[in-house]
């Protein structure tokens, strides 16, 4: 079934050639998802005449662990004269999370892009200067990945079996449809 | 009236006193402010490098106040996140509620009822006043007006006292649900209002009486700090500091959420981008913001205040002592909370910071994958070194408090 | 002599009986106590949010000028009170440390709030789960944030504090 693109969404499918990249509109909102090698050059295609999507609100990333490709960078785009958001994806593998930098097309990516390095440890080719900027200089390990523990303290009373706040509610899966 | 030096005046002196120098090689001095400090509005650390008085550069650095929200907010459910947004922008706490509640429900894709949306406007905009009286009043202490922390916080002690009728606590509520608010407003509520709003807006032309036309305000604040419109576009500013440089973008209008489109008021931008320029901007917003407030309360419909669909919210508690069902989906939601579908969002609300937007991934199970805060302080911050190159010193203070931060926004 | 001013050996009587009325004795300490907790000021040392209940109490609607306090400094040299108000990441904790050392003996330091004085809502990777960790505590104040009103009753009881010590002998 084919989805209804929106126009932005068209030009880049036919910007990029067939197949690469993927798009949908969960829940109103425009999203593509290309290859990290085209990432730069989809921005800087947004960012130009007709589309002008000059401001970028968001630079941020997740963790898909256990699944590969690992992380996945996504980035949220506003185009102030067409009054549209526009968010473009790319993902990145565990092994080798390296993705070019955006610093060139928005200048305000840099410290997006430095606290998608501490946080995730995914580095950005031809960043100005990709260092920690929320943990402590000499912090090792990168906080936000999945497999990076909580590091919860648990809470001790008499009586009481020692447990972790996470814990109490505990995680629940997907369930099944009835 | 005598302009404020700007850039431009400050390099031509440097130009002559090098000339004076004979041309020989200075050293910059570097200058650590913070991260304790009373004028950095928290714990923020600014590493200037001065030329006598002038900035030749300033880098932030941020991280004092990582708390950890977004990772912990990974391992609690959707519903018991609510409190731990509270506490991120700590002055806008309904508009972070706002926010993340709405980021849910449009995951969910549930309609939240009329009353509960005019009840958040009413709410959010109070917030707003508020949070812009803080920043007056922290700004006039920062330009040592002393008294002006004392009446703007007078005022906002009145919010703070129907904050607290509304939600039991003065900061941080904890007020909105995923669907809708917890409970209707009190009674006691709309009389208390009214009053406030009465009485507002005397209390603002005192302050502009005070300020605007204060030679000493203008000298402060006019040609300072200035970020221009291109610059502002380029960092991601959003919000006021984004409305002095003359862009009018504002999330109430160009993405109108929780019934704003119902509402008439204005948004104010400015043209030279300049600190004054947005203590402009500011003062507008609040009268603004009783417009809006005075509207919703007139026009307040009946109805509930949160959804009736039994796997998003609570049920009432009456109806826990009639129906066996209800209790079922009382215990269900409490000890696991909801499912909402795999997928992600955007969802943003104008803070009186600029946009708060937050970005949800959901794999269906009771907890979010990852939840993003697109912090707006954040961004504007990232401007800073861009308005205070080529001031100097004492303008680092003026540019920080226009620019009106919040140091858990921007550290999360 | 001028009007109305009396000599002291009318005030004391000739038997000195009107000492009991018209002068006080007491320890040094207790006087050191009693003037060090009427005037105890504070290093500006806001954090988060609940640096602004803390601002709130300056305010004019609770008043810690009745107090003796309102004089927060901006210099630790200066002060006698650490609030620490507000949560403290793994970042700041060096730099609360050292302004702690900066401070002069006597000090005091307040845990204003749940996140200074046990970790609060967050226990995480990123703070420090309790200020007490870092420097030592005199005063917890529960709350998230605390009314101002809290914090001020903190504030009594630090008062009282100082005062005991005295009472009792101790050093500070």
């Amino acid at each position: 079934m084919r989805v209804t693109l929106t126009p932005v969404q068209e030009f880049l499918a036919e910007r990029l050639g067939d197949g690469a990249l993927e798009a949908h509109a969960f829940r109103g909102d425009a999203t593509v998802v290309v290859a990290r090698e085209r990432v730069v050059e989809v921005l800087q295609a947004v960012r130009d005449e007709p589309w002008r999507f000059e401001v970028l609100l968001d630079l941020t990333a997740w963790d898909r662990y256990p699944a590969e490709p690992r992380f996945e960078v996504v980035y949220h785009l506003l185009s102030l004269p067409r009054g549209e958001r526009l968010r473009i994806k790319t993902r990145v593998p565990g092994e080798d999370p390296v993705l070019p930098s955006a610093v060139p097309v928005f200048a305000g990516a840099n410290w997006f892009e430095r606290e998608v390095w501490d946080l995730f440890g995914i580095r950005f080719q031809g960043h100005p200067n990709l260092v920690r900027i929320l943990m402590p200089d000499d912090w090792e390990g990168h906080p936000l990945r999945r497999d990076y523990p909580l590091t919860e303290e648990p809470v001790e009373f008499r009586g009481h079996v020692p447990k972790v706040p996470s814990q109490i509610i505990p995680h629940a899966p997907p369930r099944r449809d009835p | 009236m005598e302009q404020s030096q700007g850039p431009r005046q400050m390099e031509s002196l440097q130009d002559r006193g090098r000339d004076l120098a004979g041309g020989l090689a200075r050293e910059t001095l570097t200058i650590n402010m913070g991260p304790q400090h009373p004028a950095t509005h928290g714990v923020l650390r600014l590493v200037l490098e001065l030329e006598g008085e002038v900035i030749v550069s300033c880098q932030p650095v941020i991280g004092y106040l990582h708390t950890g929200i977004e990772k912990e907010m990974e391992y609690r459910t959707y519903h018991q996140n609510i409190a731990l947004v509270d506490r991120i922008e700590y002055l806008s706490s309904y508009h972070e509620e706002l926010a993340y509640c709405m980021a849910v429900e449009k995951l969910l894709g549930v309609e939240v009822p009329k009353r509960a949306q005019y009840i958040r406007v009413i709410l959010c905009e109070l917030n707003r006043i508020a949070s812009h009286l803080v920043w007056l009043g922290t700004t006039g202490i920062d330009l040592n007006v002393s008294s002006l922390l004392m009446y703007c916080f007078r005022d906002r002690e009145r919010i703070l006292e129907m904050s607290e009728m509304v939600s039991g606590q003065r900061m941080m509520p904890g007020y909105f649900r995923i669907g809708g608010v917890a409970a209707d407003l009190p009674d006691e509520f709309f009389p208390a209002v009214r009053q406030f709003l009465e009485e507002f807006p005397r209390r603002l032309d005192e302050y502009e009486a005070m300020l605007t036309d204060n030679l000493v305000w203008r000298r402060r604040h006019e040609g300072i700090a200035v970020l221009s419109r291109e610059d502002a576009l380029r960092y991601g500013v959003t919000g006021p500091t984004l409305r002095g440089s003359g862009v009018a973008y504002d999330v109430r209008k160009a993405f109108p959420y929780s019934s704003y489109e119902d509402f008439e008021f204005d948004v104010p931008t400015g043209e030279n981008g300049d600190a004054f320029d947005r203590y402009r901007v500011r003062m507008e917003e609040m009268r603004q913001a009783r417009r809006i407030v005075l509207q919703a309360l007139d026009r307040l419909p009946d109805g509930p205040v949160l959804v009736e669909d039994r796997k998003v919210a609570l049920p009432p508690r009456g109806e826990l002592v009639r129906s066996m069902e209800a209790v079922i989906h009382h215990f269900k939601l409490v000890s696991e909370g909801i499912h909402p579908p795999k997928g992600e969002v955007y969802a943003a609300v104008e803070s009186p910071r600029g946009e708060k937007g937050y970005y949800i991934v959901s794999d269906g199970s009771n907890r979010p994958v990852r939840v993003r805060v697109r912090a707006p302080s954040f961004s504007n911050l990232q401007a800073l070194p861009a308005m205070v190159r080529g001031g100097m010193l004492a303008d680092v203070v003026v540019a920080i408090a226009s620019i009106d931060i919040v140091l858990g926004d921007v550290d999360r | 002599m001028a009007e109305g001013s009396v000599p002291v050996a009318t005030v004391t009587g000739e038997d000195l009986s009107g000492l009991e009325r018209n002068v006080l004795t007491t320890t040094v300490e207790r006087m050191l106590a009693w003037a060090r907790s009427s005037s105890v000021w504070p290093v500006q040392f806001g954090l988060a949010c609940c640096a602004i209940e803390m601002i709130a109490t300056t305010t004019s609607k609770f008043d810690i000028a009745r107090f003796g306090m309102e004089a927060f400094r901006a210099s630790p040299r200066q002060s006698d009170l650490m609030i620490v108000a507000g949560r403290v990441s793994q970042k700041m904790a060096p730099v609360l440390r050292h302004i702690y050392d900066q401070m002069l003996e006597p000090k005091w330091v307040l845990s204003m709030g749940d996140c200074a004085s046990c970790g609060g809502v967050y226990n995480n990777y990123a703070l420090v789960q309790g200020v007490d960790k870092i420097v030592p505590v005199d005063v917890y104040v529960a709350g998230c944030p605390p009314r101002p009103e809290a914090l001020l009753y903190g504030l009594m009881k630090l008062q009282e504090k100082i005062r005991e010590r005295a009472r009792a002998g101790g050093g500070r």
